[in-house]
């Protein structure tokens, strides 16, 4: 009996400590079978069935390779992203993986060296012109390009329930000035004037950006980012009151909404408009609207002519297995088959400019014309802008900016983080 | 207790694998946070250059900290207050040989069998301004504007965003805290407050008299285990609120996370969690102390 208890318990211990073991096993060496493991959070909808077109490509091409789909759930990739840091801290990168182009991928990971350069992908097939130069700048560093964009999406755009702006004889507004008058006027017939979602801690940085850009103009915006700029100037400050005085026409519940359900309140004419990325264009198709007939969308007022882009890219981590298979995987995403095989389907706009237009909805295409004649600037909000670690701070800043609306505060705290962080 | 060498042997043998696995897995990585913490360790590189006490005083400075502090303070008060008073009451009722004790029991204990994680999607439901309670309340011609957990009000610190935190938490530790009482009621012998009632002694007299007193180590050991919860609050405030409006609802451990894990500050990140642990320890060491004397006396 006694003999059969001490079993038990040695039986226990040794369940007690398997975690060690696959704790140690995880910094193992993985052998270099014929793999390639995309790293991503497109788990469903849309984004999944884009990411599945492009692996049917890529597995009809180059049938030897065994292709793992590795998807990480969550949190708008907020999940993905720790449980890849954990990866490559670990020495254990996958062979390519999903993150936003500009500082998203630059400040974490380029710079810290975890990165090789994927220039050549773009110059050796010919391809550099076929990227507007600003993208190009975008996904740079010092002289070479670190990842190839997949698609773009606009974070600039205001979209507006059609049928409220008609029956109440509106126009949608083109400028700040317009805004404000179009916003009184909806308030006063008891309509929210403008939706803003809160749960996910950057959506009314998406608003502030938009603000900014509004206020600023493209030169001014992209300074605050390189240290050109100060947050704590004249010019900074009367737009972050522009900022204030845009949330003051916006419902209470924000704490209560992400950024679709803000969306939904228009599609249900709780509210009027709501500035969002095109992925709610997705959403509105995928509730059954119709463009230009439920809603309609327009640059966010004063920003025409500017293009606030973000950017799913894929990247070559250093010490992985097959580097070519890899190098095959970034060929098909920057080419123009590969991006129209996955944009229609995702809901977004391909990075490159010959795309084939019959592929394309109405709103896509719009978005499509802009894209090509439009100044481009990095979205702060989405990681293009700023490094992680800057645009957590800056949503802390912003969380606290709209409820005590102390504007100096503010514009200081954003000042010495733009000294910390700036390059 | 333990009479041979032999025995001795065996008991080390048995406990030797734990004492391994926790030595590294809980004391290791006590130190290795610690050692984080005073590091300059900012993005996916480690990074363990010595700069002091610079992430605390960062973090003491910053004002997110200073709102997350109050509302711990806050929350870990009434949390466990509202989990007493109310699971004393629901004990002292049970066990007043009640008609389907055994189901009311059951009731009361059943949100405990559910994850904070639940709970929390749960009562963001309950407690949305538009769609949840509020509904409830329109219908029976009741005030229904609430904000709940999207209110900005804040008085005197009391951010009132965290009710909700409060009433999810609360009604998920009501039930244990009554099932330790419960416990705790059906130990006093029956003569003493029989007797006590052929003294004259009136009900009232007898819970503030006599059971209380007599529940006193439950009382401790109730706040014991809802204080190191309500300190270490994050799965629940998590899946309900996240950080709130002005950082009404964030919490140490969330910002622990957010600071970590999106923002790739990881030597802030680890002075977060190193000021959390001494809050607990604050509350834990003194308990263990008391019941280690207790034990030996």
């Amino acid at each position: 009996m006694r003999k059969r208890h001490l079993i038990l318990c040695m039986v226990i211990a040794v369940l007690m400590i398997m975690p060690a073991a696959v704790f140690a096993g995880g910094r193992a060496e993985r052998p270099a079978a014929n793999e390639l493991e995309i790293f991503s959070w497109w788990t469903a909808g849309g984004e999944a069935e884009g990411l599945q077109a492009l692996i049917d490509i890529y597995n009809e091409r180059y049938p030897e390779v065994n292709v793992i789909n590795a998807t990480v759930a969550g949190g708008a990739g907020a999940q993905a992203k720790a449980v890849l840091a954990s990866r490559m801290q670990g020495g254990n990168p996958p062979d390519s993986f999903q993150v936003h182009a500009g500082q998203g991928i630059i400040a974490t990971w380029v710079v810290e060296d975890f990165m090789e350069p994927v220039t050549f992908i773009l110059e050796d097939n010919g391809w550099m012109d076929d990227y507007p130069a600003d993208v190009i700048d975008i996904i740079s560093y010092q002289g070479e390009i670190y990842s190839i964009p997949v698609n773009i999406h606009r974070s600039n755009v205001m979209w507006y329930n059609r049928s409220l702006f008609a029956d109440n004889g509106l126009e949608p507004p083109a400028s700040m000035a317009e805004f404000f008058q179009v916003a009184e006027q909806l308030r006063a017939r008891g309509i929210t004037p403008l939706a803003v979602g809160g749960t996910d801690g950057w959506e009314q940085t998406h608003l502030l950006e938009s603000v900014l850009l509004a206020e600023l103009g493209a030169e001014a915006y992209r300074g605050l980012w390189t240290g050109a700029t100060a947050w704590n100037g004249t010019r900074a400050k009367a737009a972050l009151e522009s900022f204030l005085r845009v949330m003051e026409y916006t419902n209470p519940d924000r704490a209560a909404l992400t950024n679709i359900d803000a969306a939904q309140y228009v599609a249900e004419g709780r509210a009027a408009m709501t500035v969002m990325g095109d992925w709610v264009h997705g959403y509105y198709l995928s509730i059954g609207h119709t463009p230009n007939e439920e809603y309609g969308w327009v640059p966010f007022p004063g920003t025409a002519g500017n293009f606030l882009m973000l950017s799913d890219t894929f990247g070559l981590p250093k010490d992985v297995p097959n580097p070519q298979n890899v190098e095959r995987w970034l060929t098909l995403i920057a080419s123009r088959e590969g991006q129209d095989a996955f944009n229609p389907i995702k809901g977004s706009i391909p990075a490159r400019t010959d795309a084939d237009r019959s592929l394309y909805d109405a709103y896509l295409l719009s978005a499509m014309d802009d894209f090509g004649r439009d100044t481009i600037v990095p979205s702060v909000a989405h990681g293009a802008a700023a490094s992680e670690s800057w645009v957590t701070r800056i949503n802390d800043v912003v969380n606290i900016l709209v409820n005590n609306r102390n504007v100096d505060q503010a514009a200081n705290e954003f000042q010495s983080l733009a000294q910390q962080y700036a390059r | 207790m333990i009479r041979s060498r032999k025995e001795l042997t065996k008991a080390v043998l048995i406990v030797s694998p734990s004492i391994a696995a926790i030595t590294v897995f809980v004391y290791g990585f006590i130190l290795w946070s610690l050692r984080t913490s005073v590091s300059a360790w900012e993005g996916i590189r480690p990074n363990y250059t010595f700069v002091g006490l610079r992430n605390y005083a960062r973090l003491f400075r910053s004002s997110r900290f200073q709102i997350d502090l109050w509302n711990t303070a806050y929350f870990t008060v009434f949390f466990i207050a509202v989990c007493i008073v109310f699971g004393f009451l629901l004990a002292y009722l049970i066990n007043k040989q009640i008609r389907g004790e055994g189901f009311f029991r059951t009731v009361y204990m059943f949100p405990m069998a559910l994850s904070f994680i639940v709970t929390g999607v749960l009562w963001r439901w309950v407690l949305n301004p538009t769609a949840g309670v509020n509904v409830l309340l329109a219908g029976l011609g009741l005030p229904s504007s609430w904000g709940w957990y999207t209110d900005t009000t804040r008085i005197g610190g009391f951010h009132l965003a965290l009710i909700s935190i409060i009433a999810a938490a609360s009604w998920q530790f009501i039930g244990y805290t009554m099932a330790i009482y419960l416990a705790g009621l059906r130990s006093i012998p029956e003569q003493l407050l029989e007797s006590a009632r052929m003294d004259g002694a009136n009900e009232f007299t007898i819970i503030r008299r006599i059971i209380l007193p007599m529940l006193r180590p439950i009382t401790l050991s109730a706040m014991i285990v809802l204080g190191h919860i309500s300190l270490k609050i994050f799965d629940l405030v998590m899946a309900m609120t996240g950080r709130g409006p002005a950082f009404a609802t964030d919490f140490p451990g969330v910002f622990m996370f957010e600071t970590t894990f999106r923002g790739n500050r990881y030597g802030e990140g680890a002075a977060i969690s190193t000021v959390m642990l001494l809050m607990v320890a604050v509350v834990i060491v003194p308990y263990l102390a008391y019941t280690f004397r207790k034990e030996h006396s």
